[in-house]
Formats: structure tokens, C-alpha cells, sequence
């Protein structure tokens, strides 16, 4: 398995508090990984390290991507070497309009192609290509929209920060049915949540608590442990001494 | 330049050329102070006097005349340097409805004035759609005053829309004041963005004295480079359930500096009215959104840019 992103003893504080505590991880390429845990836990803070965002440049460790120490770069150096971030809550452009959103990421690429991604979404072109990325648009057609232009980029890794959040059932289902899509083509995702459904798109997971990762494995492995000790735990971002083994 | 070059040159800048060739758009061309080129329609009077230093235009759109296709006004300068001053009345009566397309082309400007003082007035039950679209050019050296009083009768609805769409903008310096009766609708929208040491003014202030009376005042503005921009709303109700929103928003890039000035008064107990003012430098999220796809920062900032002001 060939690593595409490797994070080496990354730590990271925010205000004097300590978020992430000496990750180690291997993403490799062509599969679905996801990272869990519970609300708080670091896992969006790990993603937005990697994706390189504004406040979360300042670790300790490093991120390798493809071979190359990508800690210094900017967010949009990172996405022209092939890593792409989809938000929990995606930004909302007044004006802009859904085709030329599409069409910012697909670099040269013309109305047929853009047409196309927002069919494989679920979007019918003629109904919202000319439409803004604005306010307008449901939780769940932003977030369609944001697929749209992460297929349309067609980047080596994609970081999903809670890709079911604030969607209806159809629309996971038009998600789920992408990541599959994505997996057949030997293109790489990571995918950061806390909920069992997403879990279990997944082939391979980081289970995360409290900035730490608990344990590693192959997804079906994880799923048992996240649902059985993660979900019902009560003191959430406390690791349970109990059954608990740090790696 | 004779009228039919100037007629030719203001058409192909303002991507006219068409309503030409299609008699049910009515167009008047006004280069300087003179109008040379001009076809009307049924139950629209357009009545001009030309004078050496300003022209003066009053139209008449007559009571119960519906205007199916905009009525394009091409106002502009070729030359580099001048003063275009246009008096302006506009009346559109009782029952009536009409919409206008107005193209201002200052593509040579160096130090160009073009000052524009009107009046509007929409009759009881008449509507009226009025865009204003500038195409200056790059030099920065042109000077927009357009000024307007504005009168809106029972159940009149106004919109307006001025929008820079090329070129620097100068200085530009928007004052619009109007007053709207019962039931009346009001909307005035601005789209303007400015670069190097451009100067933009906008100063809209709506009465709203009649019951039921609506009104909606936006700005959209960027201020790039060295760009100095003000933007003074000013929206009041007097009456019951008259209704209003003012909303600004403003963009800096650069060095730019802007301010917005929102007022708001009610003085009825029953009257309504919000307001919403966004200033700063481009949104954090939106920008990391496209720079996550690849996008640098300054294409980024200049594709939001660009949505806003769409």
C-alpha cells in the first residue's frame, strides 16, 4: 500500500490548549478512510492542518503528501499538489453562480463537464447551473454543490469534515453513492465523523478521543468499538481507562 | 466624428447594435448635449432641448401605456475631455408601465463630467425599472454625478439598479432621495467597484410617508487598490405598516477604505424597518473555500468580487 499522506508525530495547541497530541498517521492511497470520535475529540482540526486553513498552521511534526514536506505551503499550493477540504458548513457566495463555482475548481473545463458533475450530485444542470451559491440554496443542495466542485477538481485526496451533517436521507444516500463511486475509481477520501452511517463507508478509520488516537484499524474493526464504548460513553474526550488501548 | 459615426461608435461600445433593427424597442442617443439618433413608440413622449452647456430630456410615458421592451438611453462622451450635464424628468402616469435601460459610455476618459440631474415621477398603479450600466474606461478620469428626486403615487413600484460594468469608476457620486405614498414599492440597488485612487460616494435616502409603503435600499460595493467609498442610507416610515430594509455591503481589498453610514428612523408605532451592513475584507471561509481548490488568493478575492457585484 502506498502511503499518500503521512502525518508524523503532529501536535497542535489553540490558545494555550492542547488539541492534537502526537498524531502518527498513514493514509493510504486509494481507499476510504475515515477518522471518528466524538464531538471535540481534534478530528476536523487534524483535517484543517492538513488542508493547511488559517489558524491551524502552527504544529508541531509534520505532513508529508505525496513524498513532500507540505507543511509550510498555502491552501492553495496543498490543492494544486491534489488535496481538497469539503466543509461541514459549506460558505455561501451572494452572486456567484453555481456553474462558475464549479468551473473555479475544474480549471479550463467547459459547461458540458460541469453539467456533468452536478448530474452525478444529483443536481439537474438546468435547474441550478445558473443559480447562485447563495443563501437560497437548502443545507443539503449547498452541500450537493460542494461535491459537485470537489468532482469537477477531481483532486488525489479529499477531506470530508462531517459530510452527513445538516442533510436529508436522499442526500446521504447521493453522497454515500459517490464515495463509492470514488472508491471504485482508487481515489483517496478521508472522511471526518462522528456517526456510525459514515463509519461505514469507510474501508479503514483513526478512532479519535481527546486529541488522541485511540486505536487504528480496519473500518469493520472500529465500527463494534465506536458504537459499543465511543457512542454510549458519558464522559465524552475523557478516554475510558477501561478496554482502551492507546497506540 | 459625424452623428451616424458617434451613433455607431456608442452603439458597438454599449453592445447596442441590435435594437436597431428591431422597431419595437424605442432608444435615444445623446452624445454631449446633442440627441442624434432617437425612435420612439406610441404613448411615449420624449421632448428635448439642446443647449450649448446642458440638454434637457423630459419624458412622458402617457397614462395606461404599457412598454413591453425597455426603452434603451445611450448617454455618453467619445472624446477625452467635457462636461455631458443632462436635465431629466421622467413621468410615467397613471396606470402606465415602462422600464429603461440607460447605457453611460465615457470609454476615452481623461477628465470627463457627466452630471445628471433628474426627476421621476410614477403615477398611481404605474411601474417603472430604470438600470443604469457604465462602461468607462481605464484612465480613472471620469467624474458620475447622478442625481435624482423621486416621487412615487399610490401603488407605484420603482426599481433601480446602477452598476459600473467596465472601467474605473472615478469618481462616482450617487444621490438619490425619494418619497413614497401609500402602498407604493421602492427598490434601489448599486453595484460598484472601484481601483487605483477611484472616489465612490453613494447617498440614497427613501421617505416612506404612505400606509403600506415599502422600500428596499442595497449596496454592493468594492474598494480596491487605494479606492475611498462611502456609502450614507438613510430609510424612514411614518406610516402604519409601511415596510423597509436597508442592506450594505462592502469589500476591501488593498489599501481601500470604506465606510457605510445606515440610518434608520421610525416614527410610527406600526411601521417596520432593519437593516444590515457587511464591511471588511473578503470572508475568510469563502476565500479558504476556493483556495482549497486551487485557486490563488488574488483570483479568489476577485471571484468573489465578482459574484457580489453580479
Amino acid at each position: 500500500m502506498n502511503n499518500l499522506l503521512e502525518v508524523k508525530d503532529l501536535s497542535l495547541s489553540i490558545n494555550g490548549k492542547s488539541i492534537l497530541k502526537n498524531i502518527n498517521m498513514d493514509i493510504w492511497e486509494g481507499y476510504v478512510h475515515a477518522i471518528v470520535g466524538p464531538n471535540g475529540a481534534g478530528k476536523s482540526t487534524l483535517a484543517s492542518a492538513i488542508m493547511g486553513l488559517e489558524g491551524y498552521r502552527n504544529f508541531k511534526g509534520s505532513i508529508y503528501f505525496k513524498g513532500k514536506d507540505i507543511g509550510q505551503l498555502t491552501i492553495d499550493e496543498r490543492a494544486r499538489m491534489g488535496i481538497t477540504f469539503g466543509w461541514q458548513e459549506p460558505a455561501r457566495y451572494e452572486g456567484l453562480l453555481i456553474k462558475d463555482f464549479l468551473k473555479s475548481a475544474a480549471k479550463d473545463k467547459n459547461d458540458d463537464f460541469i453539467f456533468e458533475q452536478l448530474n452525478r450530485v444529483g443536481l439537474d444542470p438546468d435547474d441550478y447551473a445558473n443559480r447562485a451559491v447563495d443563501k437560497t440554496l437548502s443545507g443539503g443542495e449547498r452541500k450537493k454543490v460542494e461535491l459537485a466542485s470537489i468532482l469537477a477538481m477531481d483532486p488525489d485526496l479529499v477531506l470530508l469534515d462531517e459530510p452527513d451533517s445538516g442533510i436529508d436521507v436522499e442526500t446521504l444516500d447521493k453522497m454515500f453513492e459517490v464515495i463509492k463511486e470514488q472508491r471504485r475509481k482508487k481515489r483517496t477520501i478521508v472522511l471526518i465523523t462522528h456517526s456510525l452511517a459514515v463509519l461505514k463507508q469507510a474501508d479503514h478509520a483513526f478512532m479519535f478521543c481527546n486529541g488522541e488516537i485511540l486505536k487504528k484499524d480496519a473500518a469493520e474493526k472500529i465500527i463494534p468499538y465506536f458504537a459499543n464504548k465511543c457512542i454510549p460513553c458519558k464522559h465524552k474526550n475523557i478516554p475510558d481507562e477501561e478496554g482502551v488501548e492507546l497506540e | 466624428m459625424n452623428e451616424t459615426d458617434l451613433t455607431k461608435e456608442l452603439s458597438r461600445i454599449t453592445e447596442t447594435d441590435d435594437i436597431f433593427r428591431q422597431p419595437d424597442i424605442a432608444h435615444i442617443f445623446i452624445h454631449h448635449h446633442k440627441v442624434i439618433q432617437s425612435h420612439l413608440l406610441p404613448g411615449l413622449k420624449v421632448d428635448v432641448k439642446e443647449f450649448e452647456d446642458h440638454i434637457e430630456v423630459n419624458t412622458v410615458v402617457e397614462k395606461n401605456t404599457k412598454i413591453e421592451k425597455p426603452v434603451h438611453m445611450c448617454f455618453g462622451m467619445i472624446p477625452e475631455k467635457g462636461i455631458q450635464k443632462m436635465i431629466i424628468h421622467i413621468d410615467i402616469h397613471e396606470n402606465a408601465s415602462a422600464s429603461f435601460l440607460a447605457h453611460c459610455a465615457f470609454p476615452n476618459a481623461v477628465d470627463i463630467e457627466h452630471i445628471m440631474d433628474g426627476t421621476v415621477k410614477v403615477g398611481k398603479n404605474a411601474r417603472y425599472r430604470y438600470l443604469e450600466k457604465h462602461v468607462h474606461g481605464d484612465h480613472g478620469g471620469v467624474k458620475v454625478y447622478p442625481h435624482a428626486t423621486i416621487h412615487l403615487f399610490e401603488n407605484a413600484h420603482y426599481y433601480s439598479e446602477f452598476e459600473l460594468i467596465k472601467g474605473r469608476a472615478g469618481l462616482i457620486d450617487i444621490k438619490y432621495e425619494a418619497t413614497c405614498e401609500t402602498a407604493s414599492v421602492l427598490e434601489m440597488i448599486a453595484r460598484i467597484s472601484g481601483k487605483g485612487d477611484d472616489l465612490i460616494n453613494i447617498k440614497e435616502i427613501a421617505y416612506l410617508i404612505g400606509e403600506k409603503a415599502r422600500g428596499f435600499l442595497s449596496s454592493r460595493v468594492a474598494a480596491t487598490g487605494n479606492t475611498r467609498a462611502e456609502v450614507y442610507n438613510k430609510l424612514t416610515a411614518s406610516a402604519a405598516y409601511a415596510r423597509g430594509h436597508v442592506d450594505c455591503t462592502e469589500i476591501i481589498k488593498d489599501n481601500g477604505v470604506v465606510s457605510a453610514i445606515p440610518v434608520v428612523e421610525v416614527n410610527h408605532p406600526k411601521a417596520h424597518i432593519t437593516h444590515e451592513a457587511a464591511l471588511g475584507s473578503v470572508d475568510s471561509k469563502q476565500l479558504q473555500t476556493l483556495m482549497a481548490r486551487g485557486l490563488n488568493e488574488n483570483r479568489a478575492t476577485d471571484l468573489i468580487i465578482q459574484g457580489l457585484l453580479s
